[in-house]
C-alpha cells in the first residue's frame, strides 16, 4: 500500500468543531463513528480488567469452595459459582488476561512470521517464488483451528502451546497480505529510483519497502485479533488447549455444558463474556479498516 | 474454457501434494517413537529394529512419505493406535458422512434464511427492518458458535423441550428424525454464514439494482417481484458462490466445534480425540480430509464460473 492516508469520504460531514491541523484528525474518527468508539470503550474496558485482575477480582479465580457449588448469581457471587465451587466472576476476569495474552501473543508471532515469509516471497522471484508462494497457497488450503489442532497435536497442550500453534496457524493469511502489498511496491518508481542510484538492495528493502509495508501489517494485527481469540478459546473448549484450572472463557463454557440444564450461567457467563468482547473487537477492526485500509483487502 | 480447467486442474494437484507432504512432516515431528509406542514398555534391540523395518522407518523421508501416499489414495489409512480400528473406515466411511451431513444442513439453512434476509433488507433499505437485520448480521458473524449452541441447547432443548440435544441419527436412513435431530446442530453452525450472507446479499443487491438492465426491465413493465428475484438476484450468485467457497474452512471448522457440543460423532469429535490421545496417524487422516475437502470445493467453485456467468465463457 502506497497511500499511507486515503482522504476522507467526501460524503461525510465533519462533525463537531474542524479540527485545525487536518480534517482527518483524530478526534474527528472517535465522533464520526460512535460504534467504533463505544466498541473501543468496551474493549479499553477489557484491557484494564486484564490488567487490574487481581485487585478487581472478588475471590481468587482458582479457590474452590465445597459449600458454594453450582449457585446461581447471587449477591455474595454476582455470576454465580460452578461445579468446584469457584467464583464465576473472579474467574471471567482473569479469563480476559489469559484471552488478551492469547490473541495478542499469537497474533505477533503470526505477523512476524508472516512477514519473512511474506517478503521473501514477494522479493526473491523465480523458483523461490513460485515455491513460497505454493507453500503459501498449501497452508491457506488448512482452515486455522484444522492447522491450530494439528500442532497442538505435536506440542501438547497449555497455555505457552495454544500461543504457538495460534500464532503458527495465523502466518499463512498473513504472509499471503504482506507479498501482496510487496508485489505492488517494488515496482514503484522510487523502489526503481533507489536501486539505479545503485543503493544496496538490503537497504531498498530496509528504508523503501519495509515501511510501505508495516503500516498496513500493523492494521491486519489489530483486525485479526479477535481471530486468534476465537481460535484460541475453540481450542480450550474443544478440550485439547488450556489445561484445567486455568481460567480460560473457553474451557469454562466446555465445563458448563455437562450442566447447562440446571446451572446454565456456568457456560453462558464466560460465554457473553467472550462474545462481547469479539463484538467490539469486531466493530473497532471494522473501523481501523475502513479507515486505514481503503481497499478493504482480507488475507484469505 | 477446458484449458483454463486443466490449469487450475494442475495448479489443485501441486497444492494438494504440497498439504499432504506438509502434513506428513508435521506429525513426522511429533514427540514419541511410534516402535516404541507399538511395543510396549519391553522390548529387544532385534524385535525393534525389524518392527522399523517393517514400518518402513528406516527408509528416507521421501520414499516414506511415496509409500504413505501411494496407501492412502488406496485407501488403507492404517490402523488406530488407540481404538485398534481400520482408519479408513471409522473417518471415511463413518466421521466424514456426519460432518458432511452437517455441513450440507447448515448450508442449506444459511442459503434460505441469508438470501431473503439480505433481499428484503436491501428492498426496505434504510428500515427499521435494515437496521435490525444490520444488527443481527454484526453479532452473528462475531458470536462464538460454540456458545450458541449451548444457548439453543439450553433454550429448545432444556427450557421447550422441543428438540434432542444430543446424538446423531442418519437423514439418508431416516429422513424424519435425522432432520429432527440436524435442526439445532444446523442452525448454530448456519447463524455466522446467515448473517454473512444477510450483509453480502445485501450490499451486491443494492448495487445491482442500480444497474441499467433493472432499469430496463422495470421499464418493460416486469413486476416487481420479478425485477428483484429474478432479474436481481440472479446476479448476485458470483459473489455469493465466490463467498462461500473462501468460507467453507470456516464452515469446516465450525462443524468441528458444532460437532462436539452435540455430541455428533464426525470429524471433529475424531481429530479431538485422536489428539487427545496421541493417535497421530488419525490425526493425519482428519486434517488431511478437512484439506481435501476444502481444495476440492475450492476448484468447483473456479469451474463453476463459466456456467453462473456466461460473459467469462469461450473468452477466446
Amino acid at each position: 500500500m502506497t497511500a499511507k492516508a486515503a482522504p476522507a469520504s467526501a460524503t461525510v460531514p465533519p462533525a463537531g468543531p474542524i479540527p485545525d491541523v487536518t480534517p482527518r484528525g483524530k478526534r474527528s474518527m472517535f465522533l464520526r463513528r460512535p460504534f467504533f468508539t463505544v466498541a473501543l470503550i468496551v474493549a479499553v474496558g477489557y484491557i484494564l480488567a486484564a490488567i487490574f485482575a487481581p485487585w478487581v477480582a472478588p475471590y481468587d479465580p482458582v479457590a474452590q469452595s465445597m459449600d458454594a457449588m453450582m449457585q446461581p448469581p447471587t449477591g455474595a457471587h454476582p455470576l454465580g459459582t460452578d461445579s468446584y465451587g469457584q467464583d464465576i466472576l473472579s474467574r471471567v476476569i482473569f479469563g480476559a488476561r489469559y484471552a488478551l495474552i492469547i490473541g495478542f501473543f499469537s497474533v505477533l508471532i503470526g505477523a512476524a512470521g508472516g512477514l519473512v515469509i511474506g517478503l521473501a516471497a514477494g522479493l526473491s522471484g523465480g523458483w523461490l517464488e513460485w515455491a513460497l508462494m505454493r507453500l503459501i497457497d498449501a497452508i491457506l488450503a488448512l482452515p486455522s483451528l484444522i492447522l491450530a489442532v494439528a500442532f497442538i497435536a505435536i506440542l501438547g497442550q497449555g497455555v505457552d502451546k495454544v500461543v504457538i500453534a495460534v500464532g503458527l496457524s495465523m502466518i499463512g493469511p498473513f504472509s499471503r497480505t504482506v507479498q501482496a502489498d510487496v508485489m505492488q511496491v517494488r515496482v514503484q518508481g522510487f523502489v526503481e529510483a533507489a536501486h539505479l542510484m545503485s543503493i544496496p538492495s538490503w537497504q531498498v528493502v530496509w528504508r523503501h519497502v519495509l515501511p510501505n509495508v508495516i503500516f498496513p501489517l500493523a492494521v491486519q494485527v489489530t483486525i485479526r485479533i479477535s481471530e486468534a481469540i476465537l481460535v484460541s478459546s475453540s481450542l480450550s473448549f474443544l478440550g485439547i488447549g488450556v489445561t484445567p484450572p486455568t481460567p480460560d472463557w473457553g474451557l469454562m463454557i466446555a465445563e458448563g455444558r455437562d450442566f447447562v440444564s440446571f446451572a446454565p450461567w456456568m457456560s453462558a457467563m464466560p460465554g457473553f463474556a467472550l462474545a462481547l468482547l469479539l463484538i467490539a473487537l469486531s466493530i473497532v477492526g471494522d473501523g481501523i479498516r475502513e479507515e486505514f485500509d481503503p481497499k478493504g483487502r482480507r488475507g484469505s | 474454457m477446458l484449458v483454463q480447467a486443466l490449469k487450475k486442474l494442475g495448479q489443485t494437484l501441486v497444492v494438494l501434494v504440497l498439504v499432504s507432504i506438509a502434513t506428513f512432516g508435521l506429525l513426522k515431528l511429533a514427540p514419541g517413537d511410534p516402535v516404541q509406542i507399538m511395543l510396549g514398555a519391553e522390548y529387544s534391540q532385534d524385535s525393534y529394529e525389524s518392527m522399523t523395518r517393517e514400518l518402513g522407518l528406516d527408509q528416507p523421508f521421501l520414499v516414506q512419505y511415496a509409500d504413505w501416499a501411494l496407501n492412502f489414495v488406496q485407501g488403507d489409512w492404517g490402523t488406530s493406535y488407540i481404538a485398534r480400528t481400520d482408519i479408513f473406515t471409522y473417518g471415511f466411511k463413518e466421521a466424514l458422512p456426519v460432518t458432511l451431513t452437517l455441513a450440507f444442513f447448515s448450508l442449506s439453512f444459511a442459503i434460505l434464511i441469508g438470501v431473503p434476509l439480505g433481499v428484503l433488507s436491501a428492498v426496505k433499505k434504510d428500515t427499521v427492518f435494515d437496521a435490525g437485520a444490520a444488527v443481527f448480521a454484526l453479532t452473528g458473524t462475531a458470536f462464538p458458535s460454540f456458545l450458541l449452541g449451548i444457548l439453543l441447547i439450553w433454550f429448545f432443548g432444556v427450557k421447550l423441550q422441543l428438540f434432542p440435544v444430543m446424538g446423531y441419527v442418519s437423514p439418508w436412513e431416516d429422513l424424519r428424525l435425522g432432520i429432527y435431530h440436524m435442526i439445532l446442530p444446523g442452525l448454530t453452525l448456519s447463524t455466522y454464514f446467515i448473517a454473512m450472507i444477510t450483509r453480502l446479499t445485501r450490499a451486491t443487491l443494492i448495487e445491482v439494482l442500480d444497474e441499467p438492465y433493472i432499469a430496463a426491465a422495470r421499464a418493460r413493465g416486469e413486476p416487481n417481484w420479478r425485477v428483484i428475484w429474478v432479474h436481481g438476484v440472479r446476479n448476485i450468485a458470483m459473489p455469493l458462490v465466490t463467498i462461500l467457497g473462501l468460507q467453507l474452512g470456516t464452515l469446516i471448522q465450525g462443524t468441528v466445534l458444532t460437532e462436539t457440543v452435540f455430541n455428533l460423532p464426525g470429524i471433529g469429535q475424531m481429530l479431538t480425540s485422536a489428539v487427545l490421545g496421541r493417535d497421530y496417524q488419525v490425526v493425519q487422516a482428519g486434517v488431511m480430509m478437512t484439506a481435501f475437502l476444502f481444495i476440492g470445493v475450492n476448484l468447483l467453485v473456479d469451474l463453476s464460473y463459466p456456467i453462473l456467468d456466461p460473459r467469462l465463457r469461450d473468452r477466446k
